[in-house]
């Protein structure tokens, strides 16, 4: 592992000297075990196409018709022994590199909680991790901070070498929340929630934006992502507490209208349920929860009555208009709803706390669990039902 | 006249629909409209009208359907191009504060044109143009199966073009990237055209493709002449068996997802919306499913023009043939077990995602025994450099780059840090480019002496070969290096200066290849010019080895006088070895098929109807479906579709052959 | 594609028939037909996997159970069956060169198909009246889609089976309708069994979710 390491820094080197190759040189522990990956597969792979590369430019050199003292063999169009190594030699690199997939899909799994900090630090079990709340919006980003109480438009920060879990969604399209310094990204998608656990080790400051094109102002959904020291970290949450403001129910309606190159804004306090109703695309009053809607169609619909608690949609994010051939846009209503308290939304993966890399010596082995059929059709795991 | 009375007449289509405020869109539609205009008063000038319609709009002759497939997908490919032009351009530009050139509402339309136009009307109908033309000769037979359907095909891939062209000055095009992943494509967030256009072309040149795959799976089944078994059929025969297969049970799932995004945004259901428990991740794994084969569909028949063409220019039967052929079958079935690998990170489990990561790896074994047969039919070769060798080089050195990137990003962790990224770009990029265009070109080169009975200038051709190689190289690898750091695709604006230097090396790239296409023109041209210098009277100018270059360039109606007989792999290889005589007499009549106007009429009118659908003037779509529906029905009552060449036509056509063949002697 | 191709008397190889066999009109036409029916048969296949994935989409409105009437589509199964039943007695006629029995039969085959089509609409009628509109939930969009799109296809055969009528009245049953009457035959024996899947999957197994 260490010999791949080393002969992974050296492109790193040479690549350096000049521009910020981020996904090379990243900050955070999940993100370099990514990049670790892409030069293992890369420097696997060439170990064929190399070969194949130079035979070409040997044999297209050799063969020309102009060297007749070349061998010139018209009717050869067999050898079996060749045949078994054409078809042999990449079918052993797919096996290693099969092999490392699986190891390295499933340990680094977005959903799956840390087990170190680093190669050489275990995750500390006493300290809790940082929970983010990330909403894409129409183009902004706005990151909850449950634990503090505070939320932020377009700034993200985070105390260095402690695990954060981020729950992700968005308002109306799908985006993807991508850090490159810190980890791979993860798609946005309204009413769904996605999930990524990382951690960043070095302090500094790194772009964040959205990975997936989601109209006009795509290409100003950028935001800042900073890595500071604990005292860093205390001054940057007193500083959106002193901001002031507050989000609740009736801002974020606002907040969440289309705008482009939105600045930095922070709220010092924040309504506690937003995240689960945002979530649930129930913010706005009297419109039913998707989990609520879930947790009925669990049972089997409402029957007839469910065919009379629709009401006409008088606001939607962009300037919504009914389809030509179809009746004017509704909503359902919801009943009266008991707050659920808000909590995990949907189950972790635990990793066990251990520094050991990707290679997976002293890791049992992923596990076959039973796939549902539905979540594999779709490729994405159940919605939330919190 | 009253709103309401103007509303019924032109649906939502108004004076305000023209983009008059956009300069580009006003520049442009000034040069077309003046060129078209040209080209009209040309065409009526010269009274060519009637010659068009007869014997190019209404044949039903593979070879020149063939060929105006080919002509479209070379058209559409200047469009295609100038919104890449447009699009490096921008990203050259728009740095530090500035905007560039383009706002957003114009450069979203601009990048999802590009793919759209790219995928479906350039590479689409070069492939389909070159299988029309090459596999009925390869086999030995006269036409296809369904003549008539192969025409009304070619014009329903037309009227989706048309559509799309359409949008350019009529309303607008799609703002949502070439797949219109909803809900940013439902009527939510794209209210407006675009994305109708979007639909109703790719529904349009849908029903064209599906019904032209099944066309020629029937002609390769059914057609073949005796003695050709299935493992004696041409490479290339075999990679087009497979690809329209694969078009074949891959497009009604396009059909189908297109049918329900559109009932999404006409009457209101909920598919692929946020409420009422739709699902927006339906819609992008249906549409994955379509996508996967798609890139397949396209890559098997280059895979099979190189096939044909490594082998006759190094003089040499195909190394591995049977393996070649396996190999193809298993990637048509394996392509359709890796859909998931386009969105590892929509949060699919690790087992799911580490399933079709290496299902995806498993493709590039077939696909490396590929290249090793490539490379040991090169081995102890004798190799001629004419331009379809080196396409045919060009590519085998820059697919391998693009395969190797391709099974980076099917390793799902790798996919989390260059999904989306300008790397994934330069990989596609690499892979079509590399793959389909080269081998498009390689096969335009090759096949072009037995379209048109002349050769390709060699000089302006190998001037577009080198355009287009260093130009790609330039333009694509530059993005490889972008991924790396870090930047996401279809952005319109950047902030970090840093980036800018490379985009300019991208923006040169992309001019290179500008002119590599304008050197293509210019080949095309020079070479109409020098036709009597680079005349070929024997029909086979490059020593070729299979059927399609044993009879005359280009080919009499007929194809061949006689039905062969094959004994060989390379058959017709085989007929020179052991001494074939042409035969000289003993012509019958031979059976064909006819002209007819019907499969123009029909397309035309599935154009209006798309086209009344897009700006919802609901009687122009009720009408055009009801007139299609009677000529439709009206030509089911035409019984007498075919006719005899006479025997006298054959010995003629046969005589001058002949002659012309002494002649050279 | 067996023709015998060994070499001529003289010892010399053949390398074309002199003699040509051409292929009979529609000699393809079967095989194309039967792949447009697979191509068809994956539409439905998708539409089925959308009802699947969304089926249970109630978004807190009616379930199945809330809405189908077996009756009524236990009847309508019953129109769709026995028209495939006299669609094969029309082939039979078809065969004996019978062409008054076979138009007989044609008829009564669309009078059922009207009927498998008239017995529908009153049922989405039904259901849309109610407030059960397409728009009403995911389960109801698929619902409708999925069992439309077969209603669409059945009313194209009816439109075909026309035309066939009046063709085979006008030419008499010639080689070219003999074929029609085959492949519409399998168009029609098709939709049946995509019918049976609805039935099967979204009526039957709706009812008892």
């Amino acid at each position: 592992m260490s010999r791949l390491k080393i002969l992974a820094l050296l492109p790193l080197a040479v690549a350096l000297s000049g521009c910020n190759y981020v996904v090379l040189a990243p900050a955070g522990d999940i993100a370099a075990q990514q990049r670790d990956l892409v030069i293992i597969s890369t420097v696997l792979m060439l170990l064929i196409v190399i070969p194949v590369m130079a035979l070409t430019v040997l044999f297209a050199w050799r063969y020309r018709q102009s060297n007749t003292s070349a061998r010139y063999e018209p009717e050869w169009d067999h050898s079996t022994k060749l045949e078994l190594v054409i078809w042999s030699a990449p079918l052993l690199i797919i096996v290693c590199l099969g092999a490392l997939t699986w190891m390295g899909t499933h340990l680094l799994d977005p959903y799956r909680t840390l087990g170190r900090i680093k190669a050489e630090q275990a995750v500390d079990q006493s300290k809790a991790p940082l929970e983010v709340d990330v909403v894409a919006l129409d183009w902004k980003w706005l990151f909850i901070y449950p634990d503090y109480g505070i939320a932020t438009v377009n700034d993200l920060a985070a105390p260095v070498d402690r695990p954060i879990n981020f729950r992700i969604t968005a308002s109306s399209v799908m985006n993807s929340f991508y850090i490159p310094a810190l980890a791979g990204q993860i798609y946005a998608m309204p009413g769904m929630e996605t999930k990524l656990h990382a951690v960043v080790n070095h302090a500094g400051t790194y772009k964040g934006f959205s990975a997936n094109y989601s109209g006009a102002g795509f290409s100003g959904m950028r935001f800042n992502f900073q890595g500071l020291d604990d005292k860093g970290f205390d001054a940057w949450v007193a500083q959106a507490k002193s901001a002031g403001g507050s989000l609740g129910r009736a801002e974020y309606l606002q907040l969440e209208k289309p705008s482009e190159n939105e600045p930095v804004r922070r709220y010092g306090t924040v309504d506690s349920d937003l995240y689960r109703l945002i979530l649930n695309m129930c913010v706005e009053t009297g419109k039913m929860c998707q989990s609520e809607m879930m947790a009925i169609d669990a049972k089997g619909g409402r029957g007839h009555e469910g065919l009379n608690n629709t009401l006409p949609l008088t606001y939607d994010k962009h300037a919504r208009r009914g389809t030509p051939l179809g009746p004017e846009p509704t909503f359902v209503a919801g009943t009266c709803t008991p707050e659920a308290p808000q909590g995990q939304t949907t189950a972790s993966i635990k990793a066990p706390t251990d520094i050991a890399p990707l290679l997976g010596a002293g890791l049992k082995r992923p596990t076959f669990a039973p796939l549902k059929s539905s979540s594999f059709f779709l490729g994405q795991r159940p919605k939330s039902d919190s | 006249m009253s709103p309401d009375l103007l509303k019924l007449i032109f649906g939502r289509l108004g004076l305000e629909s023209l983009p008059l405020h956009e300069p580009i869109v006003v520049g442009t539609f000034v040069v077309v409209a003046l060129g078209g205009a040209a080209l009209l008063g040309g065409l009526t000038y010269f009274r060519l009208w009637g010659y068009l319609w007869r014997e190019w709009f209404t044949t039903v002759d593979h070879k020149r359907i063939g060929i105006m497939y080919m002509i479209l997908g070379i058209v559409m490919l200047l469009r295609g191009f100038a919104d890449a032009l447009m699009m490096r351009g921008q990203q050259m530009l728009a740095f530090g504060g500035s905007e560039g050139y383009l706002n957003a509402h114009h450069y979203d339309q601009v990048f999802t044109a590009h793919g759209v136009i790219m995928i479906f009307f350039v590479a689409m109908p070069l492939v389909t143009g070159l299988m029309n033309y090459v596999v009925p000769l390869q086999i030995g037979a006269r036409d296809v199966s369904f003549p008539f359907l192969n025409n009304f095909s070619f014009w329903m891939t037309v009227g989706g073009a048309v559509l799309v062209m359409a949008s350019l000055f009529i309303g607008e095009f799609a703002r949502t990237g070439w797949l219109a992943y909803p809900p940013l494509s439902n009527i939510g967030y794209s209210p407006d055209v675009g994305v109708d256009y979007y639909i109703w072309a790719l529904q349009v040149a849908g029903v064209g493709t599906t019904l032209s795959g099944i066309n020629l799976i029937c002609t390769i089944v059914k057609l073949r002449c005796p003695g050709m078994t299935m493992m004696k059929m041409p490479v290339f025969t075999w990679t087009s068996l497979c690809t329209n297969i694969l078009i074949v049970a891959s497009f009604p799932v396009l059909t189908v997802v297109l049918a329900l995004l559109s009932l999404d945004r006409y009457v209101g259901t909920n598919f692929f919306t946020n409420d009422f428990g739709g699902s927006p991740m339906m819609y992008v794994n249906l549409i994955w499913i379509w996508g996967h084969p798609e890139v397949y569909i396209l890559v098997l028949p280059a895979f099979g023009i190189f096939s044909e063409v490594t082998s006759t220019f190094s003089g040499k039967r195909l190394f591995g043939y049977t393996s070649m052929v396996y190999a193809t079958v298993v990637i048509t079935i394996l392509s359709y077990l890796v859909w998931l690998h386009h969105f590892f990170t929509m949060g699919s489990g690790a087992s799911v995602n580490s399933f079709f990561g290496i299902t995806t790896m498993i493709i590039s074994i077939p696909t490396g025994a590929k290249m090793f047969n490539w490379l040991f039919t090169m081995y102890r070769g004798r190799i001629r450099y004419e331009l379809p060798m080196m396409w045919t080089i060009a590519f085998m050195l820059t697919f391998v780059v693009g395969g190797m990137t391709g099974v980076l990003l099917a390793v799902p962790p790798a996919d989390f840090v260059l999904h989306n990224s300008l790397f994934l770009i330069a990989h596609f990029h690499n892979v079509i480019i590399g793959g389909v265009v080269f081998g498009a070109f390689a096969g335009i080169n090759y096949w072009f002496p037995k379209a048109f009975g002349f050769k390709l200038d060699v000089f302006w051709g190998k001037l577009s070969f080198w355009f287009w190689v260093v130009g790609f190289y330039l333009a694509f690898m530059p993005l490889y290096v972008l991924g790396l750091m870090g930047v996401t695709r279809r952005l319109r604006v950047f902030d970090d200066p840093s980036l800018q230097i490379w985009f300019v090396i991208a923006a040169i790239g992309a001019f290179l290849v500008f002119l590599g296409i304008l050197s293509m023109l210019m080949q095309f041209a020079v070479s109409l010019l020098k036709r009597e210098q680079l005349k070929d009277v024997t029909g086979d100018p490059w020593d070729a080895r299979t059927l399609e270059w044993a009879t005359s360039s280009p080919p009499p109606d007929y194809n061949f006088a006689f039905t062969p007989v094959v004994h060989d792999n390379d058959a017709w290889w085989d007929m020179k070895k052991r001494g074939y005589q042409r035969p000289l007499t003993g012509f019958k009549p031979i059976h064909m098929p006819s002209s007819t106007g019907t499969g123009v009429i029909l397309a035309g009118l599935a154009t209006a109807m798309g086209f009344g659908l897009i700006w919802y003037i609901w009687w122009l779509a009720a009408a055009s479906f009801l007139a299609m529906l009677v000529v439709g029905i009206g030509h089911t009552f035409n019984y007498h579709r075919d006719f005899d060449i006479p025997a006298e036509d054959v010995i003629r056509t046969e005589d001058a052959r002949t002659k012309l063949l002494a002649g050279a002697k | 594609m067996t023709v015998a191709v060994n070499p001529t008397q003289t010892g010399e190889p053949l390398f074309y028939l002199a003699d040509e066999h051409p292929h009979p009109e529609g000699y393809s036409t079967s095989l194309g037909f039967w792949i447009y029916l697979m191509s068809d048969c994956l539409i439905f296949a998708m539409l089925f996997a959308a009802f699947g994935v969304l089926g249970a989409n109630y978004a807190a409105g009616p379930a199945p159970k809330d809405l189908f009437d077996l009756d009524l589509v236990a009847v309508n199964t019953s129109m769709l069956l026995l028209s495939s039943i006299t669609y094969g007695f029309a082939m039979l006629a078809m065969q004996q060169n019978k062409i008054g029995q076979t138009q007989i039969w044609l008829a009564i085959t669309g009078l059922f198909g009207a009927a498998f089509i008239g017995i529908e609409l009153t049922e989405f009628a039904h259901m849309i009246h109610e407030g059960a509109t397409p728009q009403r939930s995911a389960f109801l969009s698929a619902f409708f889609t999925l069992v439309g799109t077969h209603g669409l296809h059945v009313s194209c055969g009816l439109i075909w089976l026309v035309t066939l009528m009046v063709q085979v009245g006008k030419f008499g049953l010639i080689e070219a309708n003999r074929r029609r009457l085959m492949c519409l035959s399998m168009f029609w024996h098709f939709l049946d069994v995509v019918w049976i899947g609805v039935f099967t999957f979204v009526y039957l197994l709706g009812v008892l979710r």
